[in-house]
């Protein structure tokens, strides 16, 4: 086996890849730790497969550097790098059985005996006995964990996944994201994993970027980008988020007051973006709370009264759209945890927050209100 | 049998191409659409019926009428199964001639066709279709245009012999009309797109992302072009080079128009002894071993390539 030495972490530096006019990935740079489980989030055509693309060596940047450990590999062929992609329609060779498949890899790089490897990576996705069948008597299932194993046995310094689940149904795609996470960990290789499926990418990678217009937005931990986005356009891609348009119009100790919907609030520094001018004041569905009045709305927090305007039974929870006096709707989640009051359409009702569970984000002057209703209700007061 | 009928050449091949790996429909259930498929049958097999299986039938009855016989004397049906020996022992170096002159220029085409149809289907861009026409434009000609404007390009005072005399490639008095090559190059262009385009149409298909997945998992442009190009491109490999062989093997024109009696085919023998000899019962057992000994090579070819794609 021609295991190359582990060569480090994956560094893209100042990488940019123009087609055209169109510039697809702008002056992307980043670091992904050897052995971690990367993914990059976002939605489609953003970039996240021309980046993905470019460290397989399926496109030539226009600009930057691929760095493997301190070593560029940029402007390396594909087959002379030690990357291997799990392509998203899998690209399984039709003509050969799932054991060629697999074996591919190995006999380009000259390895005689492959039968060993082979059954154990098999094994490993839990294909024993597949060896003999072809790629179309398999389902989209047992595809995907051939185009895994065929990668896999060649031992890559950094695996590339592009959106590998996408195929799937609900059920097979989770128990595919456990699988690979499963395996990630035992074999102790770079992923680097590519989709636009949020909740997938936070299920399985150690730290997520996400990717809006060829450039990074955010890139952390999935926690810490949910609890806190950097962005409004990470707030909204990660999850729901409620945002309030308003202006920062002071501070007090370590909290900044911001003005909004006719009302004063309180932020932590901590957990502002921005310390002047206009602002979204972020609050999470699930850190709402609804109550029947602003009496009972515990210390400490801070509300906004309105009007149930919907109901949705999810089964765990029910999604409540408030809106306000200001013409605000709010997306509440209350858990379904058998002692909380029911709301009906119609009714009055306060939401109510942390304000260490809110966040603060700079927004452009000009930026609407992305929670303003529609266009033909009543508008209340401007922020 | 008619190695010129062009029309028959093209829908062979829109089928052999199309039809590959693509699943069946669902039976269907009720009556009215379990008759359907015959009606639609109908009208094909009534003409394959009456003018395929019944001359070819009249053919293998010619094959043994008794060779005293003659047109105006009237033939009678006699088992002269003594046609055939007598038929191979006259003429087996045409026969061979046929088979190995069709060989060579299948050859040749498969040399110059690849090549041809793979820069068409997979590095043409926007000049495919453009490029498709110039390949496909020569058939608005007629074949024996065709050929008799090979019989001027290869002329002993063209350009072309001028050339080669001058780069000492053919002697002072060399030529390239009435000898074999003139009749081998004549086949290879006359049927070359008849290889070229389901070459073409199979190389149009491949998916370029497994040429990705054969780069990423380390195969060099030779090796990805033996190990997943040539596998996936061998359908129509095969059922274009089915569609070389088996007409120019039957041809006579080429023979006929660029070379000398030295070079004629069996097809030129086929030719004279039903319209100039007149002897009819050694024309239809030539016709009869021609199309045995074919269908045999193609029976061969197909199993030895073992691809249920074509048939």
């Amino acid at each position: 086996m021609t295991r190359e030495t582990p060569a480090g972490d994956l560094t893209l530096a100042n990488l940019t890849k123009t087609f055209g006019r169109r510039t697809a990935v702008d002056d992307l740079s980043l670091t992904i730790p050897q052995s971690s489980f990367f993914a990059l989030l976002g939605a489609s055509g953003c970039g996240k497969t021309t980046t993905l693309r470019m460290i397989a060596g399926l496109e030539t940047p226009t600009s930057g550097q691929v760095l493997l450990g301190d070593r560029d590999i940029a402007r390396l062929r594909p087959y002379r790098r030690p990357v291997n992609t799990v392509f998203q329609s899998y690209a399984l060779f039709p003509h050969l059985d799932v054991f060629e498949n697999v074996a591919f890899g190995l006999r380009r790089r000259g390895i005689r005996s492959v039968g060993g490897q082979v059954r154990q990576m098999l094994s490993l996705v839990q294909l024993d006995g597949y060896e003999r069948r072809r790629p179309a008597q398999l389902s989209g299932g047992e595809q995907q964990r051939v185009a895994l194993a065929r990668a896999l046995i060649n031992h890559p310094q950094v695996l590339l996944l592009d959106e590998p689940l996408g195929a799937l149904d609900l059920t097979l795609r989770r128990q595919m994201q456990v699988e690979l996470k499963r395996l990630q960990a035992e074999v102790g290789i770079t992923f680097v994993h590519v989709t636009h499926d949020q909740e997938e990418a936070m299920t399985m990678a150690d730290t997520v970027a996400v990717m809006n217009a060829g450039r990074i937005e955010q890139l952390g931990a999935p926690a810490d980008i949910y609890e806190f986005p950097a962005t409004a356009f990470v707030a909204r891609f990660l999850g729901q988020s409620n945002l309030i348009a308003g202006d920062v119009t002071g501070g007090s100790g370590d909290d900044l007051l911001v003005t909004a919907q006719g009302a004063r609030f309180s932020v932590p520094a901590g957990r502002s973006r921005t310390d002047r001018g206009p602002v979204f004041l972020g609050v999470r569905p699930e850190k709402l709370h609804l109550a029947t009045a602003a009496l009972r709305v515990p210390a400490g927090h801070q509300h906004l009264d309105g009007t149930i305007t919907d109901a949705s039974y999810l089964g765990v929870s029910t999604q409540y759209l408030l809106r306000t006096a200001g013409g605000v709707e709010l997306s509440v989640f209350v858990a379904n945890s058998g002692d909380q009051q029911r709301f009906a359409i119609g009714e009055r009702a306060v939401a109510y927050w942390n304000p260490r569970h809110a966040f603060l984000l700079g927004r452009r002057a000009e930026t609407p209100d992305p929670t303003a209703p529609v266009a033909g209700e009543p508008v209340g007061v401007s922020a | 049998m008619c190695p010129h009928e062009r029309g028959h050449g093209v829908n062979v091949l829109a089928h052999l191409s199309a039809g590959a790996g693509q699943p069946s429909p669902p039976a269907a259930r009720s009556g009215r659409h379990r008759v359907l498929p015959y009606l639609l049958v109908l009208p094909g097999a009534a003409w394959l019926l009456l003018f395929f299986a019944v001359p070819l039938v009249q053919l293998a009855g010619a094959s043994l009428y008794d060779p005293t016989g003659s047109i105006s004397t009237g033939y009678a049906l006699s088992w002269a199964f003594g046609n055939y020996p007598a038929a191979v022992q006259a003429y087996w170096p045409q026969f061979g001639r046929s088979f190995l002159y069709a060989g060579v220029a299948l050859a040749l085409a498969l040399l110059m066709g690849y090549p041809l149809a793979y820069a068409i289907a997979c590095k043409a861009g926007r000049w495919k279709n453009l490029l498709l026409v110039c390949v496909i434009a020569p058939m608005f000609s007629s074949f024996l245009v065709r050929t008799l404007a090979w019989k001027t390009i290869l002329s002993d005072n063209g350009a072309l012999v001028g050339l080669l005399r001058d780069v000492h490639l053919l002697g002072p008095d060399g030529r390239l009309l009435a000898t074999p090559i003139a009749v081998v190059l004549g086949l290879t262009y006359n049927f070359l797109p008849f290889l070229a385009l389901p070459l073409y149409a199979s190389l149009e298909r491949l998916d370029r992302r497994l040429l990705e997945a054969a780069s990423d998992l380390y195969a060099g442009p030779l090796e990805t072009f033996r190990r997943v190009t040539l596998p996936l491109s061998r359908p129509g490999l095969i059922a274009g080079a089915l569609l070389f062989f088996i007409p120019a093997t039957g041809d006579y024109i080429n023979a006929e128009l660029l070379g000398t009696p030295n070079e004629y085919l069996i097809g030129n023998v086929i030719d004279s002894a039903f319209l100039v000899r007149l002897d009819h019962p050694q024309g239809a057992a030539l016709s009869m071993l021609l199309m045995s000994v074919i269908l045999a090579v193609v029976v061969v070819h197909l199993r030895r390539a073992g691809t249920e794609n074509v048939l």
